[in-house]
């Protein structure tokens, strides 16, 4: 556990990014590393662009990853999977939901949304995942558990052992929503080959 | 083993008071001090409210203080100049029970309109200024920063931002530690009663104060000395100091706890050892020119170092190793992801016919800031807190009656600025004859910050039913002779009444009422696009909805919505000229 692994979520406002770094930093200080996390609040939750910075190792210090050192990116969004693409690090993986939310500039007509973002993602990383983030949710039962999706098939590349996964939605969820989001959870691992 | 918990510095910072004996908090939201509040509110020792505004909060604050109680005051960086007044006194005064005052500032203004450093306001109120560097000491530092302010019978500045504020780590919890001190009323006119005859007898002490908090501050375990290397020592603070350990893990560092005023002796000493002297801090070069003027050689400080934004740890590294790193390149040519309005939201329609009308819209601080961003840009000016009304009327007292729109003046302003300082505006221009149109956008919440309650939400912070304060009755109470009430829905109606009003020579007030869709969760069933009825004109896209979207195939092109955002507003379909939406 000497080295720090810096996890950076990428999405926008509303799709859960922040649920999904407290599941994140939840199992770490569960298996007893030092954890830091950091995002920012305010304007960028109406449908802006949102990151969350996850550390975690045997001392972390600075709380924000820096751009080329992120051992993952955790995409919720194809955009902005794209936009924080080059903060990944050499031999660092790519995993990203391939749903796509249009911004408001592509809404309002005075942009366009890009094409060809999944080829221009791959010359980030050796290693991306494409996951159909939103179509497995949906099968999951809730549209929204997508978040939760993407923290299952994170989990898979992760050293914590597999029960505390389940532990630790169960502590962090509304026992309402504990089912749904255990289902997403697991699907999303499974769609992602180790 | 003693329970541990990732907390945000925020939360922390609730914790520390709780576990400190604090017994009353107030504030007003703002980013990113907000979730302070939001959590002090969840220890029942602790009686905690949203005060209108800042001012409001610290004089809540002072009484308590006087009555013996320990209290806990916080707003954001810009919210201390609207508490200076009686920051500044009470620094004369002092405190009964132990006052800290939290200032949440705001480097690189992820929230905010300008990116003061509030440290300054230590040196210039003459008191203390606190600053941890994580959420253990952003904890630990409230019992520490109380306990200075009853020793030394001062307010103590506990200075965060927003890296601190809203950064997660790994805290240690303690137990509940009741003050000593019961509340109890003192009579005691000298120290409470600013009078000039009193105040000329309590600045001396002030300056007296100051000095032993100097002396204080050589002994603090606060400040610490961490030798490593001696190439290079630094002395920083905050979150700048895990920046640097990051950054440079051999570097020697004197670490600020206590950032004003500065241990001289200390900084002495350490500067001696090291062979180069920098000084690593955000914003002002506060600590530089205060060590520069004991006449320590700061080898590179602000020289080196912008003082605007944050600092990162790679940019430390390159200014003081010279080690710049080889970085992949951001992938160019993207469209931007600015925030908007949310779909449904009440203010959507309103700024569809500010636009459209262009006339000069006097904003304020909220959600509706947002106007001004594409493709809407129908808000042309935007200040601090309240400001809207009173530059509106400034301005209608300034230009020639005209007829034309574009220069004539809709002040716009929400709930929650209304009252926190729009009162006042809007009693000066009906008191000196304004004749601009005032429009208080009431959606019942403090929306940007994330939907806090107000007094006109009929709720307060702990939870409780109280009173609904009423803006259309204030208005009218206040004089105004025309207060009209609208619904933000309606498009016609919306221009109809602008149009109306304005060509009025005097002043009104245009209520806007309907709930922030986010906040109370309004939702109808989502609309739909005809396809066949669509010509692709873009009309309605000129709302800026994020549920709305073009889709191009070939030579047909139509506009669709997304069934999971869409809240069925309409105001995508009255923009619709082909009766293509329903």
């Amino acid at each position: 556990m000497s080295k720090t692994t810096n996890i950076l979520l990428a999405g926008v406002g509303g799709q859960g990014v922040l649920l999904a770094s407290q599941l994140l930093t939840a199992a770490a200080l569960a298996s007893g590393c030092d954890v830091k996390q950091s995002e920012v609040h305010g304007m960028s939750q109406r449908g802006g662009s949102v990151t969350s910075h996850v550390r975690f190792g045997e001392e972390v210090h600075a709380p924000v990853i820096e751009p080329g050192t992120a051992d993952f990116l955790l995409g919720f969004e194809r955009l902005e999977t794209l936009r924080n693409a080059h903060c990944v690090a050499p031999g660092g993986m790519i995993i990203y939901n391939t749903m796509r939310i249009n911004p408001s500039t592509v809404a309002s007509g005075v942009a366009e949304y890009p094409e060809g973002i999944a080829a221009r993602v791959d010359r980030y990383a050796g290693k991306v995942h494409p996951v159909d983030g939103l179509g497995i949710a949906e099968r999951a039962g809730n549209a929204r558990a997508a978040n939760t999706v993407m923290v299952g098939a994170i989990s898979r590349f992760l050293t914590f052992p597999d029960d505390l996964w389940e532990r630790v939605i169960r502590e962090t969820l509304p026992a309402k929503l504990v089912d749904i989001n255990l289902t997403a959870f697991n699907l999303g691992r499974e769609a992602v080959a180790a | 083993m003693a329970e541990k918990a990732i907390l945000s510095g925020n939360e922390a910072i609730a914790r520390g008071a709780w576990e400190a004996g604090v017994r009353l908090a107030s504030a007003y939201p703002g980013t990113p001090s907000t979730e302070i509040l939001e959590n002090v509110a969840t220890y029942k020792d602790i009686y905690s409210e949203w005060a209108p505004n800042e001012k409001v909060a610290l004089e809540v604050g002072v009484g308590s203080a006087i009555a013996g109680a320990r209290t806990l005051v916080a707003m954001k960086h810009v919210g201390i100049n609207v508490a200076a007044d009686p920051l500044f006194t009470l620094s004369y005064t002092g405190v009964g029970g132990g006052l800290v005052l939290v200032s949440a500032d705001d480097p690189a203004m992820h929230s905010s309109q300008n990116e003061q450093d509030n440290r300054n306001y230590g040196k210039f109120a003459k008191i203390p200024v606190i600053e941890p560097t994580d959420s253990q000491e952003a904890k630990d530092f409230v019992a520490i920063a109380l306990d200075i302010s009853e020793r030394f019978d001062t307010p103590v500045l506990y200075r965060t931002t927003t890296r601190i504020s809203h950064s997660k780590s790994i805290v240690t919890f303690g137990a509940r530690r009741e003050a000593e001190r019961q509340p109890l009323l003192e009579k005691n006119m000298p120290k409470y009663t600013m009078l000039p005859a009193f105040a000329r007898m309590k600045h001396p002490l002030v300056e007296e104060r100051l000095l032993k908090l100097k002396a204080f501050a050589e002994e603090t375990p606060l400040n610490r000395v961490e030798m490593r290397d001696p190439a290079v020592g630094i002395i920083t603070h905050g979150i700048s100091y895990q920046n640097v350990r990051e950054a440079l893990p051999e570097a020697s560092i004197l670490r600020l706890g206590m950032t004003y005023p500065l241990p001289e002796k200390m900084i002495r000493e350490f500067a001696a050892k090291v062979d180069k002297l920098y000084i690593i801090e955000e914003l002002d070069p506060f600590i530089e020119e205060l060590v520069r003027l004991m006449g320590v050689t700061v080898h590179h400080g602000k020289d080196l170092f912008p003082i605007c934004g944050e600092f990162s740890p790679a940019m430390i590294r390159e200014l003081v190793a010279g080690a710049a790193a080889d970085l992949p390149a951001a992938a160019e040519g993207l469209p931007a992801r600015p925030p908007a309005f949310c779909p449904g939201c009440s203010h959507r329609g309103i700024f569809t016919i500010l636009k459209k009308l262009k006339v000069f819209v006097s904003g304020d601080i909220g959600c509706y800031t947002l106007g001004a961003l594409p493709p809407i840009q129908a808000l042309h000016s935007c200040v601090c807190m309240g400001a809207s009304i009173g530059m509106a009327h400034g301005m209608t007292h300034v230009l020639p009656p005209t007829d034309d729109l574009s220069q004539k003046t809709v002040a716009v302003i929400g709930d929650s600025t209304f009252w926190h300082s729009g009162m006042t505006g809007l009693l000066d221009a009906i008191y000196n004859k304004g004749t601009s149109v005032i429009m208080i956008l009431d959606n019942r919440t403090t929306g940007m910050t994330g939907g806090q309650e107000n007094p006109g939400t009929g709720r307060t912070l702990m939870g409780e039913d109280t009173i609904t304060a009423d803006i259309t009755a204030l208005a009218r109470a206040f004089g105004v002779p025309e207060v009209v009430e609208i619904d933000p829905y309606d498009l016609k109606d919306i221009e109809d009444t602008l149009r109306a009003e304005l060509a009025k020579p005097k002043l009104s007030v245009v209520v806007v009422k309907a709930p922030c869709v986010l906040r109370y969760r309004v939702s109808k069933p989502p609309l739909k696009v005809d396809v066949d009825k669509c010509t692709g004109c873009k009309r309605c896209l000129q709302v800026s909805c994020n549920a709305l979207g073009l889709v191009v195939e070939g030579e047909k092109s139509y506009v669709q919505i997304d069934q999971n955002l869409c809240i069925g507003c309409t105001v995508c379909q009255q923009m619709c000229k082909f009766d293509a939406i329903s």
